[in-house]
């Protein structure tokens, strides 16, 4: 018999906290980067990519953990696939539903959660060996350490590359060279390549930080 | 029981494959209405830009509300043509602009007796808005192929059936920053007091690469580093504008 721990032990809580930080899914595991050059030109389909990855890897965990004695081990990766499929297809479905304007933005990258590597990995690596509860908080925390870098890498995207945070003018109209100032707009921001950059950037101040990450 | 025998393998899959169709038909069906609201208010948003009826959409507190009451209250009709310039029974809300691309496609490639047969067979879906002093606007939707996908927009005319009145442009996935700017307001802009007509001879408006000559009626700006989502605009106004070439002419002649 396993000891019962209560909800919210240290140990359940560092689940969620280390791949915030010193687990962190993208900056230190190096998954999941494709989306994050795809979906981060703006803040608001960031955000909304952040908290749908969340919630796939929070509740594909947690079923599947669920179910781990009873998967025949010969379909094990299929009846994952099944199960991560069909929530990215209801994430899907919901905000085509409800939050059209981003639905449209994010197009094939909600599709493509699916191939997220962090959702299988955590699967593989957590939720068969774990009980339904951690699993679920593992998978949140994954979720939410990619989201983070997400939404930084968004931040600096969209006010460097549209002078914009949400949408809304953050840099002065009249800044502007076409209005008589000094500025304009960074290009290169909006193109894939400066999110691998600032991501770069991110991991280099990480590891200034966090010296144990740093490869011997 | 044998977890690992081919049955337990066999029933495990069929239960979960069933449990899981039924989770997601469930969803879909439930969540079809909001959905297919979307795709509405999305067009009759698209068509009200092209007027310049979507300012105050940002003050707004009800998107929907917003643009059914403005759409209702500006759009006063609705009508079907076919490439000879006839009027045609239906809903031209209805009309599936991706269905009628493709006809314009084969009218294009179709030698010449064949194209008067094909033509008339086109369902081209035009909008009248009203304007607050009475003026009448016509809309014309088009619809092409950008760089990675379909492009489309609509256009508005004023009842000189020549001269453009307003424009507006969306993709589906062109390269942001690039090939996306068609859908930015500066781009439609441009379209504004340009003629698709020189006299009787319809020429429709090109995008220029390095910039439209100034007093150019037919010319506006390409845009740079996005060349062939450029040419995909210029090729889907020729294309689109040109079934209804007879219409355009017949009303012409009628004022």
């Amino acid at each position: 018999m396993e000891e019962k721990e209560p909800m919210f032990s240290a140990k359940i809580l560092k689940l969620f906290t280390n791949p915030i930080n010193k687990d962190n899914p993208i900056t230190v595991l190096m998954l999941g980067i494709c989306s994050a050059l795809a979906v981060t030109v703006k803040l608001e389909p960031a955000m909304v990519m952040a908290l749908s990855v969340t919630i796939v890897t929070g509740f594909s965990s947690c079923i599947l953990s669920s179910i781990r004695n009873t998967i025949p081990n010969r379909i094990r990766i299929i009846v994952q696939l099944v199960v991560v499929a069909a929530l990215v297809i209801l994430v899907d479905q919901i905000l085509r539903a409800f939050a059209y304007d981003v639905s449209k933005q994010l197009s094939v990258f909600v599709g493509l959660i699916i191939t997220n590597c962090i959702i299988m990995g955590r699967i593989e690596a957590f939720a068969l060996g774990n009980r339904p509860w951690p699993s679920l908080i593992d998978g949140l925390g994954n979720g939410a350490g990619y989201g983070l870098i997400l939404i930084v890498v968004a931040f600096f995207r969209e006010l460097f590359g549209s002078g914009t945070l949400f949408g809304l003018q953050v840099i002065p109209e009249s800044w502007y060279i076409g209005n008589g100032g000094f500025y304009e707009n960074n290009g290169l921001f909006i193109l894939p390549p400066m999110a691998l950059i600032v991501v770069g950037l991110i991991i280099w101040i990480q590891r200034s930080f966090n010296k144990q990450l740093i490869e011997k | 029981m044998n977890k690992d025998s081919n049955t337990y393998t066999f029933i495990y899959a069929s239960i979960l494959v069933i449990v899981v169709a039924a989770a997601l038909a469930t969803a879909a069906l439930v969540l079809k209405k909001p959905q297919e609201k979307n795709i509405e208010i999305e067009k009759k948003l698209n068509i009200l830009a092209s007027v310049s009826k979507d300012t105050g959409l940002s003050e707004a507190k009800s998107k929907n509300d917003f643009v059914e009451s403005a759409y209702d209250k500006y759009i006063v009709d609705s009508f079907i043509v076919d490439g000879a310039g006839n009027k045609q029974d239906g809903d031209a809300f209805l009309i599936d602009m991706t269905e009628e691309y493709n006809k314009i496609k084969t009218v294009i490639k179709a030698n010449e007796d064949e194209k008067e047969r094909l033509r008339a067979e086109l369902r081209l879906p035009v909008f009248v808005c009203e304007e607050d002093n009475g003026a009448l606007k016509y809309i014309i939707p088009v619809r092409g192929m950008g760089l990675w996908g379909p492009i489309w927009g609509y256009l508005s005319l004023n009842d000189d059936f020549d001269t453009i009145f307003g424009a507006v442009f969306d993709h589906k996935g062109e390269t942001p920053g690039l090939g996306a700017e068609i859908a930015e307001k500066a781009f439609a802009q441009q379209f504004i007091g340009k003629k698709i007509f020189t006299g009787q001879t319809f020429v429709s408006v090109k995008l220029m690469k390095g910039g439209a000559p100034k007093n150019d009626p037919h010319a506006v700006d390409a845009i740079s580093g996005g060349t062939i989502t450029s040419n995909g605009v210029s090729d889907m106004l020729r294309d689109c504008l040109d079934q209804y070439n007879a219409f355009f002419i017949k009303m012409k002649t009628q004022h």
